[in-house]
């Protein structure tokens, strides 16, 4: 424990926040670890089987629980999956091997698993991330991530982009009303040099707003890297590592059964 | 007595080859409240970035406290002089304001109990204690104003510099920050162009016109020279009168 931490525990970071449930208030490297943990289970499951899938489901409905998230909006959120989906449905058309034939239409066995599986481990990987960014602040990822000791110019990066990204689409969107406002509207390509000198237009703000950021900081005696105390998680608690570990450990559990059975 | 800020012969061009500068020349007493006045493009933003070592000077000097702006005096340098800048969303860029006010202190070496009670401390200057955790987009332009201020003033520095502090923000966040800015017990150099702003809250004023200072003397005097504002510039906001 370093000094740093005194800091944090006196509620200054996004981490000394009250948290509705234990896992919004687990620091954020402790869960994503235990993501990469679940999701590397659930890749490394056999096809050609769907029970352990549904187990890994029961899984991600408990901590979803313990979350107190609402089941509607996690489902919502899965729109993201859309493009698997679609491929998974070309699937059974186009894959080869033997063929059976469903309501009228020959489809190949081996398609058929192959995008039930898809489906299954994209839907999970899916819900397991949309879990972790619905009980997690983005600020809170940009600490863990640090704690996790990623390159801290890495970390940096993203610790900009969550600030910037708000103020950077803010920007982009009153340059579209702006354009909009004087009879602009996207709709064949002849609007694309009107686009791009808008995306270049927004590219040299963004660049022309990193360089005055860069001098603030300079200002304040930046002298090439933040300084530790600013922004660390707080350290994870055994408990917190245990509740992470025994869910990594049914994941991987599951998994390595199904494979016995295979 | 060692002035707080003394620039000598002040020159700089850009790389481009503009010339910004001609020879400015100011010196600022402790406790002092200075307007630097001009109108845009006269080389007030330019000069504020000389003054903490941003830019190097092309020729003349920026002392700081008796300290010289050089390279190995930059951070000292840096401590003793604030620089607000105009756009809050410049100075603002961690992910929460209790963070970001931590920046130049933790710069400085500070750490735990010490850092932390600075950071405390500078929000409650600004009358922003309770916004610790927030984070800087989520507040409104007036708040982020103030807090770019917390973030300098966590450094106590000898002399806050102020560029365009009113620009933007409506007159109730206006009226707030002079409010700020008249309870705190610092040297202030304030660059704008809001006139009745320096009246208010600034006791001296100087005009930069073409990159030399021009006028130097009690804000109300200056103001009340018709012919000396329009020979730069500057004019009072319509149905303003200083008498």
């Amino acid at each position: 424990m370093g000094a740093g931490s005194a800091y944090l525990e006196a509620g200054l970071s996004p981490a000394g926040r009250s948290h509705s449930s234990p896992i919004q208030a687990a620091p954020a490297q402790v869960k994503l670890v235990a993501l990469i943990g679940f999701v590397c289970a659930v890749v490394a499951t056999p096809s050609m089987t769907m029970w352990p899938f549904v187990v890994q489901l029961l899984v991600l409905a408990v901590v979803a629980g313990l979350a107190r998230l609402n089941p509607g909006r996690l489902l919502r959120g899965l729109a993201i999956e859309v493009p698997f989906v679609a491929f998974a449905f070309a699937m059974p058309f186009l894959a080869t091997g033997e063929r059976i034939t469903v309501a009228g239409l020959s489809v190949s066995v081996a398609g058929l698993w192959g995008a039930g599986t898809l489906l299954a481990k994209s839907t999970l990987g899916v819900l397991a991330a949309l879990i972790l960014a619905a009980t997690t602040q983005r600020a809170e990822f940009v600490a863990g991530m640090q704690r996790l000791r990623l390159p801290s110019v890495l970390v940096e990066i993203l610790s900009f982009m969550v600030r910037y990204l708000d103020v950077i689409a803010e920007q982009w969107h009153r340059m579209a009303i702006a354009r909009a406002s004087r009879g602009f509207r996207a709709r064949n390509p002849t609007s694309w040099s009107a686009l791009s000198g808008a995306v270049g237009t927004g590219f040299i703000r963004a660049f022309e707003r990193g360089e005055r950021v860069h001098l603030a900081m300079l200002a304040r005696g930046y002298s090439g890297a933040l300084p530790e105390a600013i922004g660390a998680a707080r350290a994870g608690r055994p408990v917190e590592w245990g509740w992470a570990a025994l869910l990594v450990a049914t994941s991987l559990a599951v998994t390595s059964l199904s494979w016995g059975l295979a | 007595m060692t002035a707080v800020l003394e620039v000598r012969g002040l020159a700089y061009a850009y790389p481009d080859g503009r010339q910004a500068l001609f020879g400015a020349n100011l010196s600022i007493q402790r406790g002092e409240r200075v307007a630097l006045l001009g109108p845009n493009g006269a080389g007030k933003t330019t000069l504020a970035l000389h003054l903490n070592g941003i830019l190097t000077p092309g020729a003349g000097s920026v002392t700081v406290s008796g300290l010289p702006v050089t390279k190995a005096n930059l951070a000292e340098i840096r401590r003793r002089v604030g620089l607000v800048f105009q756009d809050p969303d410049d100075q603002l860029f961690l992910p929460t304001v209790a963070q970001d006010v931590a920046f130049g202190p933790a710069n400085l070496g500070l750490r735990g109990a010490e850092l932390e009670q600075r950071v405390q401390e500078a929000l409650l200057a600004v009358g922003l204690p309770e916004l610790g955790d927030r984070a800087p987009h989520h507040l409104s332009f007036g708040q982020r104003r103030r807090v770019a201020l917390a973030t300098v003033l966590a450094m106590r520095p000898e002399i806050l510099v102020l560029d365009e502090p009113t620009s933007n923000l409506d007159p109730a966040s206006r009226r707030e920050l002079a409010e700020v800015l008249e309870s705190l017990d610092v040297t202030v150099l304030m660059v704008t162009h809001d006139l009745p702003y320096a009246l208010q809250l600034c006791p001296r004023s100087v005009i930069l016109s073409d990159g030399v200072i021009v006028a130097d003397g009690p804000t109300g005097e200056l103001l009340a020279n018709p012919a000396l504002l329009a020979a730069h510039r500057l004019e009072l906001p319509y149905g303003f009168s200083v008498a």
